[in-house]
């Protein structure tokens, strides 16, 4: 979840200078974002899920007399792209030509990754690689000789824990005073090299990537590079490529298989002495706590116990209850608008202009209100919340214990990520669906995440106004729940196309640091704060031009037919206005009528089922169509409205013939 | 001397009628060979039956060689439908063909290859043969999906099925590349197991892929 990020100078252009570009690479979760954010000093979000870094980050470090620009990839697994993320690593690497590969990756993990390191130098890259995570395979009992490494593959090793801040300043020397080193060159059996040198001889146009290792890309069938490569190649072209058929078709049975146990031996060979295990595998508390997360038995219930402490408690008693009373109750209310109003009726002498700041609508008194008071204590209980399951290593549990039921719904367990962030931020949410895999559960997501799940700025709101008429808050969660899972079912009928398998590396569960949680929850609280306030202040602005040219008059008298079907009066259609721009300000809307002693338990839940489903806030909207295109969004959008009334209507009806709440 | 195909069937009918059903005779109607078939004879001859008063009895010479026919008959089934993918009636009929070539040596070999399965596609026990029992004395359980794992168990990546080759990659970017130790760590909601000194989570699709030599 990068996009929180300093943004960078592009430099390079005319009479500026250039910068030694570094790109740090490697497996997902090990570490690569901390050790640029240790680097450049900018934030990425860093978090303990494999996959996060969707965006490049980009920024720049001086190190030495000498300013470099970094940039931070997301996690690849091999120079072979197989996911959207990986695709985008390779890219940089293949197109950007760095100066410099700085290859992370995880200690406890060395034997497993270190084939990423020798494809990186067979394509004559210039690598540095760090070691890193070393505390905890130290932890664990595992011994690693650096020197030894080193030694044997000839470039820059360097062992660290980045996240403590050990071996920093060693990789930033590291990079100064890099000097191309002296590697070792390694090669494979005798029949896979022939086949190599026979493609990698046929390539006679210059290349980022040596030839070795665009042949080999090319024997696994790399589209992208196939694509260069014919590019490049022009003449040449066609008999490479029947070269290239004919090797896959001699080899067809098995050749990823082949080259993966090569480098698996040549990897081990290595090793061999360079790491020592322990004799017995040590358990430690994380490993019993990771345990107790994933079996059924134990998992659920604490599911629950997080998400009653974490969602209702702390979100919803602490954050909507204990802070917006505090703020908007008493500070806001109380002492702050009294006192502008007061202020502006000195220095305001034009009653119209007075009223877009501190009328009904007013810009600050309605906007400012709305997106400090209410919004803000809750969002940021939520980012805490959800930054310390990030953190703990919590999320990949959760997706597979979750797998299973997401299944029904054409999604898999991955989804667990956009679903629950959803619950903060459903704009963000979205965003973050691209993690998954196919476009048929992004479309899935992004979908479920416009209808069924409210944000928590909604959350709050309408916990706190249901939970004053009883009966209405089990209604509601009832009905979301069921629509949730209804159209999740249909949809993942109806779309083409197959579920994705699900696979997922556990990371290891680790205590939160308290400081990153909180700069964490900061960067999202900035980006999430600078997202609505323009649209808060907006929203006010239109309203009060609503107000003073009488269109709103109109407005509402043409929307309420349509309230008075599903059962609501007039004044709601206020808060579905106010609901179009965001939808927590339309469930803060129906707070202040609910205040006013307006509306029934029944009208309530109603109003509140439609609402949440209704209509996204601009801001998702538009993230829909920038993710998804914009048919997709327009769809998304019309079937979103019309099922939202339809399912107002139909509770309505409900709830009358039933007599229930009333 | 091989029986004939019709003899089998009703050393098959018989032995399922008494071993497996507890009854002590089949009577002659329901087997669904006329009574006045020669095959009758041929197992009358070798003393595996004994027909009285329309019912047919299985003499304890016979139980063995009624063993060994449903053993082959139950083998022929899974055949079909693990290796040939033919299913239902279909299978069923194929089957029924098929296991009268299983004989001399080969329902050891078939056995072997489906790695010496204990029940039917119909879930009726398979009689064990003596390679059955042999592997098991070595402790030999072949090579089986990462599925027939119990928790906690460990064994020895054989290799990967799956006809789908980005999966196979991912997977062996994981570490799951055959001669690998893997530990299956728990096998519900997911798949969770170990390969080095990491924790993969897996469904059971993919988990049918990986096969494991334990």
């Amino acid at each position: 979840m990068s996009w929180f990020r300093k943004k960078s100078r592009d430099e390079g252009g005319d009479g500026v200078v250039v910068h030694r570009k570094v790109a740090l690479v490697g497996n997902p979760n090990v570490g690569k974002s901390v050790l640029f954010n240790a680097l450049t000093g900018a934030y990425v979000t860093v978090s303990n899920y494999p996959g996060t870094s969707v965006e490049v980050s980009r920024g720049s470090a001086r190190l030495g007399d000498e300013i470099f620009e970094i940039c931070d990839t997301p996690g690849m697994y091999a120079l072979l792209p197989i996911t959207e993320e990986e695709r985008v690593a390779r890219e940089i690497l293949l197109t950007e030509a760095p100066d410099l590969v700085v290859h992370v990756l995880d200690a406890r993990n060395l034997e497993r990754m270190l084939a990423m390191t020798l494809q990186l130098m067979e394509a004559d890259l210039p690598v540095i690689l760090v070691v890193n995570i070393m505390d905890e395979a130290e932890r664990m009992g595992l011994v690693i000789d650096i020197p030894l490494l080193r030694e044997r593959l000839g470039i820059p090793v360097i062992g660290a824990a980045t996240a403590r801040n050990r071996g920093v300043t060693e990789i930033k020397e590291a990079i100064g005073s890099y000097d191309g080193g002296r590697r070792i060159p390694f090669c494979y059996g005798r029949r896979m090299e022939q086949d190599i040198a026979a493609v990698a001889g046929e390539l006679k146009g210059s290349y980022r990537l040596s030839a070795k290792a665009l042949a080999l890309l090319l024997l696994q069938r790399d589209e992208e590079v196939e694509l260069l490569v014919r590019k490049t190649e022009g003449e040449g072209a066609g008999a490479l490529e029947s070269l290239v058929k004919e090797k896959i078709f001699l080899r067809r049975e098995s050749f990823h298989l082949d080259l993966s146990l090569e480098r698996k031996d040549i990897v081990h060979d290595l090793l061999e002495g360079v790491i020592r295990l322990p004799d017995k595998r040590r358990e430690t508390f994380a490993s019993r706590l990771s345990r107790l997360t994933v079996r059924p038995l134990t998992g659920v219930p604490i599911l629950f116990v997080v998400l009653y402490f974490g969602l209702y408690q702390f979100v919803g008693k602490f954050g909507a209850g204990t802070l917006v009373d505090l703020i908007e109750t008493q500070l806001f209310e109380a002492r702050f608008n009294p006192w502008i109003i007061t202020v502006s009726q000195r220095f305001i002498p034009w009653e119209t202009i007075r009223e877009l700041f501190v009328g009904e609508y007013g810009v600050i008194t309605l906007g400012v209100r709305y997106a400090v008071g209410i919004i803000l204590p809750i969002v940021a209980t939520f980012f805490i919340f959800f930054s310390l399951l990030e953190d703990s290593g919590y999320f990949p549990r959760l997706a597979l214990l979750v797998d299973r039921l997401f299944k029904k719904i054409g999604l898999t367990g991955r989804a667990v990520i956009p679903i629950v962030l959803g619950f903060g931020c459903d704009t963000m949410a979205t965003m973050v669906t691209r993690t998954l895999e196919t476009v048929r559960e992004r479309i899935i997501a992004t979908l479920l995440l416009a209808l069924a799940i409210p944000c928590s700025a909604q959350l709050g709101v309408i916990l706190a106004l249901l939970s004053k008429a009883p009966g209405a808050l089990p209604v509601w969660s009832v009905s979301l729940l069921l629509i949730f899972i209804f159209i999740g079912f249909l949809a993942a009928r109806v779309l083409p196309g197959e579920t994705p398998l699900f696979y997922m590396e556990l990371p290891p569960m680790r205590l939160p640091q308290f400081r990153n949680v909180l700069t964490k929850t900061y960067t999202r609280m900035q980006w999430y704060f600078m997202e609505i306030l323009p649209l808060f202040i907006l929203a006010s602005v239109l309203l009060w031009l609503g107000k003073i040219t009488g269109f709103f008059v109109t407005l509402i008298g043409w929307m309420t037919p349509v309230m008075a079907s599903i059962g609501l009066p007039k004044e709601t259609a206020v808060a579905f206005i106010f609901g179009f721009f965001r939808r927590d300000y339309g469930a803060a809307g129906l707070y202040d009528l609910q205040a006013k002693g307006l509306m029934s338990p029944r009208q309530l839940t109603v109003a509140a089922v439609t609402l949440t489903l209704f209509v996204p806030c601009i801001a998702q909207f538009l993230i829909m169509k920038k993710e998804r295109g914009t048919s997709v969004a327009v769809a998304i959008g019309v079937f979103v409205s019309l099922f939202a009334y339809g399912s107002g209507w139909f509770l309505n009806e409900f709830l009358l013939v039933t007599g229930l709440l009333s | 001397m091989k029986l004939s195909e019709k003899a089998e069937e009703i050393l098959e009918a018989l032995w399922v009628a008494v071993e497996e059903k507890g009854r002590g005779y089949l009577d002659i109607d329901s087997v669904g060979i006329p009574a006045d078939d020669p095959s009758y004879a041929e197992l009358t001859e070798k003393s595996f039956i004994e027909v009285k008063n329309g019912c047919v009895y299985l003499r304890p010479e016979g139980k063995s060689e009624g063993r060994q026919t449903i053993r082959r008959h139950r083998l022929a089934e899974r055949l079909m439908m693990d290796i040939l993918n033919i299913r239902g009636e279909d299978g069923d009929r194929k089957a029924c063909q098929f296991e009268h070539l299983l004989n001399e040596g080969v329902d050891a070999k078939v056995c072997t290859m489906l790695n010496h399965p204990t029940t039917c596609p119909h879930g009726k026990e398979i009689p064990k043969g003596d390679c059955c029992i042999e592997a098991e004395r070595q402790g030999d359980m072949g090579v089986v999906p990462l599925t027939e794992l119990k928790s906690n168990q460990e064994g020895e990546i054989a290799y990967i099925q799956t006809g789908d080759s980005k999966k196979m990659q991912k997977l062996m970017a994981m570490g799951v590349l055959p001669g690998n130790r893997i530990l299956l760590m728990q096998t519900f909601p997911s798949y969770i197991f170990r390969v080095g000194f990491s924790e993969f989570a897996i469904d059971t699709q993919m988990a049918r892929e990986i096969f494991v030599r334990r």
